[in-house]
């Protein structure tokens, strides 16, 4: 029992580290549900995009020599910005291709155009991937090798710094959400577009505005994920996507703070999980069950609480 | 020059014919009415003017200058409010935030204070309550902040859509004599109204609108002594 106790502060970090990439990631759904009230299952490929394109920034900075001569904090950033612009104006592109000419249409038929442009993206990251280096497993070159231990807890300063712009990110968006013109203005998209609109709105400037905000949040969750767990290839963001749609779900989708949240415990729930479920069942269950906790957790919220837990109170009619 | 001449207006859900030929004015300083029962076109009329309806034919003019076929948020950037039918507040944002969104259009920061102080001090009861969620307001107090949020731009047109439903009688007098006041701080006014016994007392003119034509236009004085509107839409014998 003590062995098991002394894991936790371990367990607790890999949780937080999990659930702060799901955070991001659930981040992307829920403001295109919050705006156009539609779960937009691309997002996890978008989430993929920017793995790539971080690691592939990295890789030619490491061809090039500039890797090794740059400080590893200008690397990160580049390898960030570069991620987080590719899939935003991806996202923002697919909304355009995908997603507007079917407005209007009934609500399954641009939830099959988002599978349709998953699959594309897959194969056409293989693909690429393919011709360009023979190769669609892609290694992300390693910025920093330190590690900071606590007596018994290792603590990695890539996990440091994941956890660090995340929460940089995060206080951004809310800032903007919350105290600009243009983040009411999205709010007001969400709730209500035609009156948005003839108080001088452009909806449709609102709505790309969104898939770019949303796309380059899961670039950028896709690059700090690329970092930190060093190994990528193009189906990488399936059930990674699935998880962060669970935490977005979790926490009230459409919420802002209930997708943050939602991430957070979520990534908690499954590391406490695949750490004890084991010990606590006497190895009848294992850590291989971890990918199910999620999916428990989506089935419960659906049944207790299907709002959420930050889900709106206020009714959604005046 | 008029502020708003709508030219032979058509109209259409689907395959509906919700307003056929419709023409008005409105000048300046102004407020004129349009009257008519439940589905005769006086929603329909007023979206087409800020954009939600594409007309299929005719012309709209704001102080001359060509409006029908724009995106609404360019009509709204024209300054020209709507207050919709239901009032369609925010109800997750704050009344603050509602009121701000009506100067979405005033790029200068000062307007909207200005706008904040204008619109509180017509409406006391927002200013008791700017920090609270749009939603969790009464019916009265919505029909309020819909109106001050369309005032919060300055419009050269405030079109009404229905400010008395569901409010009761006390609250109506009180809504009605607000308008009366804006007209008299110089807002220019195109009010749609069930209730014709009230809008006749407010406006200068109206016209009557039935299944989407208008079949009446003249004084409101006119139009309360005859004969047709008295018995249909005043209700007298």
């Amino acid at each position: 029992m003590s062995e098991s106790l002394a894991m936790l502060p371990q367990v607790i970090i890999d949780g937080l580290t999990l659930g702060f990439v799901y955070a991001l990631v659930a981040l992307g759904y829920t403001m295109v549900y919050g705006v156009l009230e539609f779960i937009n299952f691309a997002h996890s490929e978008i989430f993929m995009v920017g793995a790539f394109a971080g690691t592939e920034a990295l890789l030619i900075l490491q061809s090039t020599g500039a890797l090794a001569a740059l400080p590893p904090f200008v690397s990160l950033v580049i390898a960030l910005l570069f991620g987080m612009i590719v899939a935003g104006l991806l996202a923002a592109g697919m909304e355009r291709v995908a997603y507007r000419p079917l407005r209007g249409a009934p609500r399954l038929v641009p939830l099959i155009s988002a599978i349709g442009v998953s699959f594309f993206l897959q194969d056409a990251v293989r693909l690429f991937e393919g011709l360009w280096r023979n190769a669609f497993y892609l290694t992300t070159p390693v910025l920093y090798r330190q590690t900071l231990r606590f007596s018994n807890v290792d603590i990695q300063i890539r996990t440091l710094i994941l956890v660090g712009v995340c929460l940089v990110i995060m206080f951004g968006l809310t800032t903007f959400v919350n105290r600009t013109k243009l983040g009411r203005a999205l709010r007001a998209v969400a709730q209500d577009q035609a009156t948005a609109s003839i108080m001088g709105v452009n909806v449709n400037f609102m709505i790309t505005m969104t898939f770019l905000i949303g796309g380059a949040l899961g670039g950028a969750a896709g690059v700090l994920f690329a970092m930190q767990y060093t190994l990528i290839h193009p189906y990488v963001g399936f059930i990674l996507g699935i998880k962060a749609f669970t935490a977005a779900v979790f926490g009230g989708i459409g919420n802002i703070p209930g997708a943050m949240l939602g991430g957070v415990l979520l990534g908690m729930v499954e590391s406490l999980g695949s750490a004890y479920l084991g010990i606590l069942t006497h190895g009848a269950f294992g850590a291989e069950y971890k990918d199910v906790f999620a999916f428990v957790i989506l089935i419960l919220v659906l049944i207790v609480k299907p709002s959420g837990l930050l889900g709106e109170t206020i009714s959604e009619k005046a | 020059m008029a502020v708003l001449e709508l030219r032979d207006l058509h109209t259409y859900y689907g395959v509906i014919h919700a307003v056929k030929g419709l023409s008005l004015t409105v000048e300046k300083g102004e407020i004129v009415t349009l009257i008519g029962s439940n589905g005769a076109g006086k929603s329909t009329t007023l979206k087409a003017i800020s954009g939600l309806l594409k007309p299929r034919q005719g012309e709209i003019h704001l102080e001359g200058q060509r409006i029908d076929g724009l995106a609404p948020h360019v009509i709204a950037g024209h300054r020209v409010a709507h207050v919709p039918e239901g009032r369609r507040i925010f109800p997750r944002l704050t009344v603050r935030e509602n009121l701000e969104m009506g100067a979405f259009v005033c790029a200068d920061r000062h307007e909207v204070n200005q706008g904040l102080e204008r619109v509180t001090a017509l409406f006391p009861r927002l200013k008791e309550r700017l920090g609270q969620k749009g939603g969790t307001l009464s019916g009265g107090e919505q029909q309020m902040l819909a109106m001050g949020r369309a005032l919060m731009m300055n419009p050269k047109i405030l079109l009404l859509d229905e400010p008395s439903m569901g409010l009761a009688p006390v609250l109506v007098e009180q809504i009605f004599d607000i308008i009366r006041q804006l007209n008299l701080a110089g807002t220019t006014i195109l009010l749609v109204e069930q209730n014709a016994h009230q809008a006749l007392q407010v406006a200068g003119r109206g016209y009557v609108i039935q299944t989407g034509s208008i079949v009446l236009a003249d004084s409101a004085e006119a139009l309360r002594r005859n004969e047709m509107v008295r018995r249909v839409y005043l209700g007298e014998n």
